[in-house]
């Protein structure tokens, strides 16, 4: 109904031009003829336009677009027609429309054919050709003219008549008021004509302007080209587009417009200037800020229209129209955006060209402006809009905050005393190009413009405004995360609270930024910031924190030497200031003062004996630019018993702790964080622990030393600047140097301390003083400290080999530990002698004596004397806490055996008298342990120092027999590592027999035996009478060292002695294997014949009186066991295997056994093993003889079987008749014994005899398993 | 062309910080510095991006009044940023690339050098002059 309203009212009103800039600017349509027609049907047609989009496809190939038709109709006028050079758009018809109801020929010719005519020629006059003809017919009007000609034909009269080639132009509206599907139909194909010539109307017409304004524009390089004047051109072009509601290319006209203007500002400060711009350098009058809140402001328009407007005025109208046409598009953070941007570039652009400004002029524009456009945006967005889009308005805000601040400075708001005449003078001037509040403004509670005004008022409002905005702007920085952006105006807000001289206020935004710049490793940033943070805090009185501050400055690189100087003086100032306050002292971080360099142990190790000197270096590089005096430097020392610590005792001390006495410190990179991930390397140290005793390595591993550095906590603030607590800790121990003067770089402080207590002393902190100044290191890190030990005099005796080997001379080592007591002359070591141990000396063996850290010290020779009972040895002259190493040779002489036989069948004793012996394996040599007594001069207890021993050599013996002769066989082992020559070989009997011969068969000369070999020495023994039951032998034989030189020494032979007994041969055992009778060979598998036969070779001797000797009739008889064994398996014994035999004994008595057996294998097989056992019948108390072979038939026999085995084993070892004995037990029932022989008693023949087995010709059997 | 051409570590510590007028240094830290945040803004919002289409200009970090900083950030979180003076029209964005594409070769050079170890301050000839170079061009 709006619509219609103004319809009429363009219709009634017709005279005024209907120019409205709003936009609700429609394109206009005029409307000719029947007026009445047209009212009726005016509703439906301006409601039903707009209804569907059309596609209006552009020229220069821009984007199709889909746009809603809306129209202005009003009355055809002839003045409506724009006359030849009019370029307004806005009041341009775009169509001109002839309404007709008429249906009646005559009625046609008579006036409406006229009426046409004339307006067609109108339009032709004007030429414009978009026009149309809308002929309406209704039934009501047919039906009352009967008569009528077809309705067709007045349509095509007008076609005829009016519509030449275009026939489109005429359309036919049916029944437009009545609701049927033909008249809607008729309705759809009159809007669709309408729309579509309004858009050829739109593309033809603004193509041409387009054109015209091309062509306007090609011309300005002209003299006498006006920009203003084409910007109202395109600006027409703008207007249409918003009435179109194509806001995007309205936008482009006013884009186009600011590239142009800014390219020629751009090309002016080329020196290319246009004669128009000139205009624009006029002298800034009044800065008024942005006005946003009117979509066209005319007033800024007229002025550019009248080419009197400003840069500001121009850059202002421009900036406007975007800013609405861009909240249109709702893209109100591009208007922000732009905004900042116009805003800079302004100020860019009066500077370019030149234009003079009065100062503070720019900044309350640029503040005005801030402010509007951000309340514009704050007027079209809801809360939360702008909230999640701060990141695009907070530079307005942080812009805002910064003119403001300038302005305060410039007036004098911003300062102590407040502003003075002058300053009073440049606030009214400034105010007055204000110029009067808008009036659309005027009645709100706040605006820019108030605001403004208000804070340039007075000093507290100014405050409060600033205030204000700085906090916010802070706010929103951080909220957004944008810290360093808030650090920054947090630094400005400080800077003004110094000028306001509340530094209270200030230290909380300086401490702020210096940590983040800290942090982040700024250092100029970090300079700047301490030198605005020492003024702050010398007002605020915080004397602490200024001066260590003040040292950090002084220390600072980036300042220059005059500044660090000063801040230098500063502290020095204060330290020598009277101290009747008997104020506190002032303690200090020292990294910023000075830097621990290295620190310089000697000795070097860092480990000294109670009552030594023990110096220590200090490299102290001061960062201080001018030498400093200082009263004192004092190491704070912390001293620890680590009692029953290994590592703590002496020992320990001097062998591990070889460092080259210097530690070095990390420079102090680490008070400078370049970054936080700067972790220290790994310190790894390669670690081996040998056990106390034998020097054996424990355990080994790798340590990280500064596991505490990588792995604590990664702090997120490092209080490096603020050394919070520091204290010192109050120990009793103390290094001090004092009145020194610190040059400026590398100082080098020496401390000296001589160690008193021992323990372990770490060096915590380091205190430099001045007056009442103290710099503190708090940690000394890597951790440096001095052990000091105490220790007791000692004396170790150790052999220079490996072992000491018995029998021959062997070197000795002696070393003793002075430990805290001083050798002085006449002291002497006092060595108890004993007979099996002689010590042996040069009397030119020298001595040589080290300091503790093993450093030679001096040599000097030793006298040694000797008694019957004591060795005394002088040892020399030599301070405490040394060391003195001197050799001595030993040589352990076995004592001569003793006939002595221990056990009862023991056979073989080597046998050294009262030493002990530890006779281990064969492999490995028997030792001996010898003990020396020493008496030490330093002690009333006599030291005990066993010495081991080892026996070169192991014997053997063993009896060999053949038949009845008899041999002995002694095997030397060489078990040690040298080689010895070996003579004077001899084996004796040690019981006197004459008729005992011992025949040697070895050689004469010298044999050499070499290390872990073997000697084998053989006597046949001989004899005229009878044998004796036993023989006790000593085998001798003397040796010395293959290599030794001299052989002076008179060496004691080795020694062994042995038994031998049971030796005479008693029984002959002799086994033949015949083939089966008629055969050749014997055959695998057949039956051969096994003959045993066993011969007493002796008549009745001694040993054959046991229990099995039976004698009846003067014939005396034992029984006897044999056994075929076949432990190869090359035989199958059938039948029988063993047998008892009653044996007669007499010489030459023979018994024979006969048994078959059969080979399993061809070839050379040995024959089956004949044992002989002597068997012991139950003990006489029984009466009844068992049947012999009746129980061994039942297998039951209790011949142990291991009993053979281990005759064979060792067949020196004799049968014990013990064995029996338990076995007799171990049975518990009356069961016979047997025993054995000793190896020598019986005598087989046969052993290692082979017979030769042939394979039988069938006995391929193959067997074939089938699955 | 550039007044200063700055080098920041991942961690956010200059590498190379030069400016020309030397009396404004101060004032070229803190807006170095300050452009930071946008930096990381920048980074943090494409942090999704595949990293070979990743684009390393950052382009127009913040203007002020009389300066433009633009920012680069390289694969391995290197930052260049460059301060360009706003009155110098000249100075497109094409151009700006250029400088940095230039900028960051050279860095490329450096790091390439056995004897610098990654994160130290740049005292490297070369990287002066390529950067004297591009600070002298136009003024």
């Amino acid at each position: 109904m709006d619509g219609a309203a103004a319809a009429a009212a363009g219709q009634q009103g017709g005279e005024k031009p209907p120019v409205i800039y709003t936009m609700e600017n429609k394109p206009i349509v005029t409307c000719a003829g029947d007026q009445n027609l047209f009212t009726s049907l005016y509703p439906t047609l301006s409601q039903q336009l707009p209804r569907e989009p059309m596609e209006w496809r552009r020229s220069y190939g821009r984007v199709p677009k889909m746009i809603h038709l809306e129209s202005n109709f009003v009355q055809f006028k002839e003045e409506l027609l724009p006359k030849e050079g009019n370029k307004a758009l806005l009041t341009f018809p775009f169509l001109h429309i002839y309404w007709t109801e008429c249906c009646d020929t005559e009625a046609y010719k008579a006036a409406v054919k006229d009426d046409i005519t004339k307006w067609q020629n109108v339009l032709k006059a004007h030429g414009s050709v978009d026009w149309l003809i809308v002929v309406v017919e209704s039934d009501a009007k047919k039906k009352n003219k009967t008569n009528i000609l077809p309705r067709t034909s007045i349509v095509d009269k007008i076609r005829n008549d009016f519509c030449n080639k275009q026939s489109d132009r005429c359309v036919v509206l049916s029944d437009p008021l009545k609701d049927s599907s033909r008249s809607q139909e008729s309705w759809n194909a009159f809007l669709t004509k309408l729309r579509t010539l309004l858009l050829m109307s739109f593309t033809k017409n603004l193509g041409k302007f387009e054109d015209d304004m091309r062509t306007l524009r090609e011309k300005r390089t002209d003299p006498g080209w006006s920009f203003c004047e084409y910007f109202m051109v395109q600006e027409e072009l703008a207007f249409v587009f918003e009435m179109l509601q194509q806001f995007e290319d309205a936008l482009v006209q006013y884009d186009e417009l600011d590239a142009l203007f800014s390219q020629y500002v751009v090309n002016f400060g080329a020196g290319d200037g246009a004669n128009w711009l000139t205009f624009f350098c006029q002298p800034v009058r009044s800065w008024n800020g942005l006005i946003l809140r009117k979509p066209i402001d005319m007033e800024k328009r007229e002025l550019i229209q009248n080419q009197e407007a400003t840069l500001l005025d121009l850059r202002s109208y421009l900036f406007s129209r975007q800013c609405t046409l861009l909240i249109f598009l709702q893209k109100p953070w591009e208007v922000s955006q732009r905004a900042l941007e116009l805003l800079h570039n302004c100020v860019q652009e009066l500077k370019l060209l030149e234009v003079s400004v009065p100062p503070g002029a720019l900044d309350c524009w640029v503040f005005l402006s801030c402010l509007e456009v951000l309340q514009r945006i704050e007027g079209c967005c809801d809360r939360a809009q702008i909230d999640a889009n701060v990141s695009h308005t907070v530079g307005l805000w942080s812009y805002a905050t910064e003119k403001l601040r300038s302005l305060g400075y410039l007036c004098g708001l911003a300062s102590e005393k407040g502003p003075n005449s002058e300053d009073l003078n440049r606030t009214v001037d400034l105010l007055a190009g204000l110029g009067a509040e808008r009036p659309e403004t005027a009645n709100a509670s706040q605006s820019p413009y108030k605001k403004l005004k208000e804070a340039l008022s007075s000093v507290e409002a100014f405050e409060k405004h600033y205030l204000d905005l700085s906090h916010a702007t802070i706010e929103m920085y951080t909220n957004i995360g944008r810290i360093r952006s808030a650090k920054l105006v947090g630094k400005d807000l400080a800077e003004f609270y110094m000028r306001k001289k509340s530094p209270q206020k200030a230290e909380v935004y300086l401490q702020g930024a210096l940590k983040t710049y800290l942090a982040e490793g700024w250092a100029l940033l970090v300079t700047h910031t301490r030198k605005q943070l020492a003024e702050c805090q010398k007002q605020l009185g915080q004397i602490d924190n200024y001066l260590q501050t003040s040292s950090l400055l002084a220390s600072d690189s980036h300042l220059t030497e005059d500044e660090r100087k000063r801040f230098c003086q500063e502290i020095l100032d204060f330290a020598n200031q009277q101290t009747e306050s008997q104020g506190e002292k002032i303690i200090l971080s020292m990294h910023s003062f000075a830097q621990l360099k290295t620190l310089h142990f000697d000795p070097p190790n860092a480990v000294v004996h109670v009552g030594g000197k023990l110096s220590i270096e200090v490299t102290l590089q001061s960062q201080m630019p001018i030498p400093v005096p200082v009263d004192q430097i004092a190491i704070y020392v912390h001293f620890s018993i680590e009692k029953n610590s290994y590592r703590k005792t002496a020992e320990w001390l001097t062998k591990h702790k070889t460092s080259n006495g210097v530690i070095s410190f990390p420079s102090e990179a680490a008070s400078f964080p370049w970054s936080r991930n700067n972790l220290p390397a790994l310190e790894l140290y390669e670690m081996y622990e040998r056990s106390p005793s034998d020097n054996s390595l424990n355990t080994t591993g790798i340590i990280c030393k500064n596991v505490h550095m990588l792995l604590r906590r990664q702090e997120s603030s490092t209080s490096l600047d603020m050394p919070s607590g520091v204290t010192l800790e109050d120990g009793a121990h103390m290094l001090k140097c004092s009145d020194l003067i610190l040059e400026p770089g590398i100082n080098k402080i020496t401390f000296e301390t001589q160690a008193k207590e021992p323990g372990t002393y770490t060096l915590r902190q380091l205190c430099t003083s001045l007056g009442k100044v103290q710099f503190v290191l708090l940690h000394i890190y890597p951790i440096a400290q001095y052990d000091v030990y105490s220790q007791e005099p000692q004396l170790k005796v150790e052999p220079m080999t490996d072992s000491l080997l018995a029998g021959i001379p062997q070197k000795v080592k002696f070393t003793v530990i002075t430990g805290h007591y001083t050798m002085k002359s006449g002291d002497t070591l006092q060595l108890s002698n004993a007979d099996a141990m002689p010590i042996l000396y040069h009397p030119e063996s020298k001595a040589v004596i080290y300091s503790n850290t093993r450093e030679k010290i001096s040599e000097s020779t030793l006298k040694i004397q000797s008694s019957e009972k004591i060795t005394s040895i002088s040892l020399p002259v030599t301070p405490a806490y040394h060391v003195i190493e001197f050799e001595l040779q030993v040589m352990y002489l076995p004592s001569t055996p003793e006939p002595a036989v221990e056990g009862e069948n023991t056979v073989n004793k080597e046998a050294y008298g009262k030493s002990k012996e530890k006779q281990k394996a064969d492999s490995h040599m028997a030792t001996v342990d010898q003990k020396v007594t020493i008496d030490c001069p330093w002690s009333i207890y006599s030291t005990i120092i066993a010495l081991t021993f080892c026996i070169p050599f192991n014997a053997k013996h063993s009896l060999l027999s053949a038949g009845k002769r008899k041999y002995v066989q002694v095997c030397v082992q060489n078990l040690s590592e040298l080689c010895f020559q070996l003579s004077e070989n001899s084996l004796t009997n040690s019981v006197d027999c004459t008729d005992l011969q011992l025949v040697p068969l070895n050689p004469d000369s010298q044999q050499v035996i070499y290390s872990k070999q073997s000697i084998f020495f053989v006597w046949e023994l001989k004899w005229t009478k009878e044998l004796p039951l036993s023989l006790q032998c000593l085998f001798s034989v003397s040796f010395c060292p293959a290599t030794s030189e001299e052989q002076s020494l008179s060496l004691k032979p080795f020694t062994y002695e042995f038994q031998v007994e049971n030796f005479f041969t008693l029984y002959n055992v002799k086994t033949e294997i015949f083939p089966p009778l008629g055969a050749e060979y014997c055959k695998t598998g057949s039956l051969c014949s096994l003959e045993v036969s066993i011969t007493r070779l002796a008549d009745l001797l001694e040993v054959d009186k046991d229990e099995a000797l039976t004698e009846s009739d003067g014939y005396c008889t034992t029984k006897l066991m044999y056994e075929v064994v076949d432990n190869s398996s090359n035989w199958a014994v059938c039948g029988k295997s063993s047998g008892v035999i009653s044996m007669p004994v007499a010489a030459r008595a023979t018994h024979k056994v006969h048994m078959e057996v059969m080979p399993l294998f061809a070839g050379h097989l040995p024959f089956p093993d004949v044992r002989l056992f002597k068997y012991l019948p139950h003990h006489s108390a029984h009466s009844m003889q068992p049947d012999a072979d009746s129980w061994i038939e039942n297998d039951n026999l209790s011949v142990d079987k291991n009993v053979d085995e281990q005759a064979e084993s060792s067949s020196l070892r004799s049968r014990s008749s013990l064995h029996s004995a338990a076995s007799g037990e171990h049975k518990g029932l009356p069961m016979p014994r047997l025993q054995a022989f000793s190896s020598g008693q019986v005598f087989n023949c046969s052993t290692g005899m082979q017979i030769l087995v042939v394979p039988s010709k069938d006995d391929h059997v193959l067997e074939v398993n089938v699955t | 062309m550039a007044v200063c051409i700055a080098v920041i570590a991942k961690e956010n510590y200059p590498l190379y910080i030069r400016s020309v007028p030397t009396e404004n240094e101060l004032k070229f830290h803190y807006t170095v510095h300050t452009s930071l945040d946008v930096v990381d803004e920048k980074i943090s919002a494409m942090g999704k991006a595949l990293v070979d289409q990743r684009e390393l200009y950052l382009g127009l970090l913040y203007p002020t009044e009389d300066y433009k900083v633009y920012g680069y950030v390289t694969n391995s979180k290197v930052k260049f940023v460059m301060v360009v003076d706003s009155s110098n029209t000249a100075l497109r964005d094409n151009e700006i690339r250029s400088m940095f594409r230039k900028l960051h070769n050279s860095y490329t050079d450096i790091m390439c050098n056995p004897f610098y170890n990654p994160g130290d301050r740049i005292h490297s000839r070369a990287f002066d002059n390529t950067v004297t170079s591009m600070m002298m061009q136009v003024c």
